[in-house]
């Protein structure tokens, strides 16, 4: 376990030096700079501005710069953000992100696997038809769209949720719903369609042999098998809830992560866009990590490590 | 002796977007206390859902019993509710399934697996499980039973799964034991084994098993009586001397012919032909179309029930009287009618 624990860690560093060097190359290659803006300033401050945040280093000198800020977990201050280090903006923004990222997942995860059980066993019944139905519309319809339509009608039209912010639990309804659904229509059809080839398999029944009751089936010996290829693609799914937080925060004006992410990019606030990359990259990794434990967890067949070089 | 088991008349159908497959058409036999009974046939015969009726394990939808009785000492199983049902499951009835690698769970324990029937039905401590778990996998010939409880499927063999297979069936004390071709997928050293096994347990514990089998070598190690299935209906059954050796029905007859023999020259004599569709089955003797012995009557008239002894019961018109020299009639070496 431990072995394979440093290798995953070993992989993990690799995935990110590569992350932060497309991230960099793209930098450069952006045109423009954070002290390029409407107001024409003077051509010496410029110059001392770029020389103050080492803007005028060979990108050579940049890249190794960058990386050492990483190493050292020092992404220096924000160029944009007066006196603001970019650790400041991630302690700030991050909690938020992660609570609502979070919830997200745990409503998408338990709805979507109530939902395809219910339809599974209730195969090609009106439930089934409903559930099914309602996740090819989860899956069509894009996280954005389903947010400004729940503001028009549930905040706007019908005053029941707040339109936007992030306060109460009241404040976070909709945004968990327009984030949350996209991922719950794509586990509720996983679980239902490996739900029904489990529900075929001979140890099911065999547990009917056994007398159980069909919860029991359902719960102890189905689920547990069907849940095995929700977990693989949880993987995707929380990459794809991350990457909609960045849009869900914007339209809810949630003072998110995701919001400093999009501003540092336009305003090219550089140690602001290495910092948020590297620690979106780094989170996610540690959630596929998370994942494939779980994925041994449940299936005892799948060994993550190999015993005694065998 | 009693009868521990009638099943009389019964019908199964299926439902499909083609028809209805009448899968079980009209089969009657019985089991005594201590007995084995084999039911032999080819593929599709309805040997499989005949037994998974005992235990009302057809699928349903698109399965359903459309007549006849199932009594298990006396009580009427076709009349009987899920939740009468889910309390003889496991532990009056248990059943064995054929694959052994697929029977189990692959993500419990071992252990999990085999208390769970008798924690549900049975008032036990966690420590009586465990306990009559270890006394289980010892009668099965599973070495360390204390240490394999705590293993998973996949640290098995094949034959040690058929045996764990066989101690969760019997785990309860089961009066009646079905099981559904328990060695067709094991190879032959594992299969004599796994017998040796049945005919012990047998003896230790006077469980009744139903053996469905399509491997008559099987059945001439561990089977009492022997019922012949053909298209979804029994058409001869006898002891097992009266089958091997006096078979009537020429589908019987055939069978036997089917089997390699290490002391016969030749060829292997197949049955020329395919079993009737279900969807439609004949209205007369369904062995009819393959019958080198087909008469008229045959095609038109399902044979009459024929007691040749008191088990050896044929359905042959063959065996009517007005038959031109039935009874004189043999299969020759190849099968077919000497003319």
């Amino acid at each position: 376990m431990l072995r394979y624990t440093l290798k995953r860690l070993l992989i993990a560093f690799i995935t990110l030096w590569i992350i932060i060097s497309i991230t960099f190359l793209l930098m450069i290659s952006v045109p423009g700079s954070p002290f390029n803006t409407d107001k024409t300033s003077n051509e010496t401050v410029q110059a001392n501005l770029e020389a103050h945040y080492n803007l005028d280093e060979p990108y050579f000198i940049q890249y190794v710069l960058y990386l050492k800020s990483i190493a050292t977990f020092d992404f220096g201050p924000s160029i944009k953000q007066p006196n603001q280090t970019v650790n400041d903006l991630l302690g700030r923004g991050f909690p938020i992100s992660f609570e609502l990222g979070m919830i997200t997942i745990v409503v998408a995860v338990i709805s979507g696997i109530t939902l395809g059980i219910f339809s599974a066993l209730k195969h090609n019944g009106i439930i089934d038809y409903l559930a099914m139905g309602f996740a090819v519309l989860g899956i069509s319809i894009p996280n954005f769209i389903l947010a400004t339509l729940l503001i028009q009608k549930l905040a706007v039209d019908y005053s029941i949720f707040p339109v936007a912010t992030w306060a109460s639990p009241s404040h976070m309804v909709l945004p968990v719903l327009a984030l949350a659904t996209g991922p719950m229509a794509i586990i509720a059809r996983l679980t239902r369609s490996t739900m029904l080839e489990v529900l075929t398999q001979d140890y099911i029944k065999m547990a009917r042999a056994k007398g159980l009751s069909p919860w029991k089936i359902t719960i102890k010996h189905a689920l547990r098998n069907a849940l095995m290829p929700v977990v693989t693609i949880m993987g995707t799914l929380l990459a794809a809830i991350l990457t909609g937080t960045f849009v869900i925060e914007q339209i809810f004006a949630i003072p998110g992560m995701g919001k400093y992410f999009v501003e540092s990019i336009n305003q090219r606030d550089y140690p602001v866009i290495m910092g948020t990359t590297v620690f979106y990259s780094a989170f996610l990794i540690l959630m596929l990590f998370l994942v494939d434990i779980v994925y041994g967890l449940l299936d005892p067949r799948i060994k993550l490590h190999k015993k005694g070089g065998k | 002796m009693e009868n521990i088991l009638e099943v009389k008349n019964l019908h199964v159908t299926f439902s499909t977007y083609g028809g209805n497959v009448k899968a079980v058409r009209g089969v009657d036999f019985h089991l005594k206390k201590g007995e084995t009974l084999a039911i032999v046939g080819e593929s599709g015969c309805g040997k499989s859902v005949t037994s998974n009726s005992i235990m009302r394990l057809i699928p349903n939808p698109p399965g359903r019993i459309v007549a006849g009785n199932i009594l298990f000492n006396g009580e009427d199983l076709t009349k009987a509710s899920e939740k009468r049902m889910r309390s003889i499951r496991g532990v009056d009835i248990s059943m064995i399934f054929q694959d052994p690698m697929t029977a189990l769970n692959p993500t419990l324990t071992i252990g999990t697996q085999l208390i769970e029937g008798l924690v549900q039905h049975h008032k036990v401590t966690a420590k009586q499980a465990k306990r009559k778990a270890i006394e289980m996998l010892e009668l099965v010939g599973i070495p360390n039973p204390e240490e394999r409880l705590k293993q998973y499927p996949h640290q098995f063999s094949g034959g040690m799964r058929q045996r764990i297979v066989i101690a969760i069936a019997l785990i309860c004390e089961p009066e009646l034991l079905i099981a559904d071709e328990p060695t067709t997928a094991l190879d032959v050293t594992i299969q004599a084994q796994i017998l040796e096994l049945f005919i012990k347990i047998q003896k230790e514990t006077g469980v009744s098993i139903i053996l469905i089998t399509h491997d008559l070598g099987v059945v001439a190690k561990i089977a009492d009586r022997i019922a012949v299935m053909y298209a979804g209906k029994i058409i001869e059954t006898g002891t097992k001397r009266e089958i091997f050796y006096e078979a009537q029905h020429p589908y019987t007859k055939g069978l036997l012919h089917s089997v390699p023999r290490l002391d016969a020259r030749g060829d292997l004599k197949p049955i020329d032909g395919s079993p009737p569709d279900l969807f439609s089955p004949p209205i007369g003797c369904p062995f009819a179309a393959r019958c080198p012995f087909t008469m008229e009557v045959c095609d038109n008239v399902f044979p009459v029930q024929t007691n040749l002894s008191h088990h050896h019961i044929v359905n042959c018109w063959l065996q009517d009287p007005r038959a031109k020299k039935s009874k004189s009639v043999r299969i020759t070496v190849d099968g077919r009618q000497p003319t």
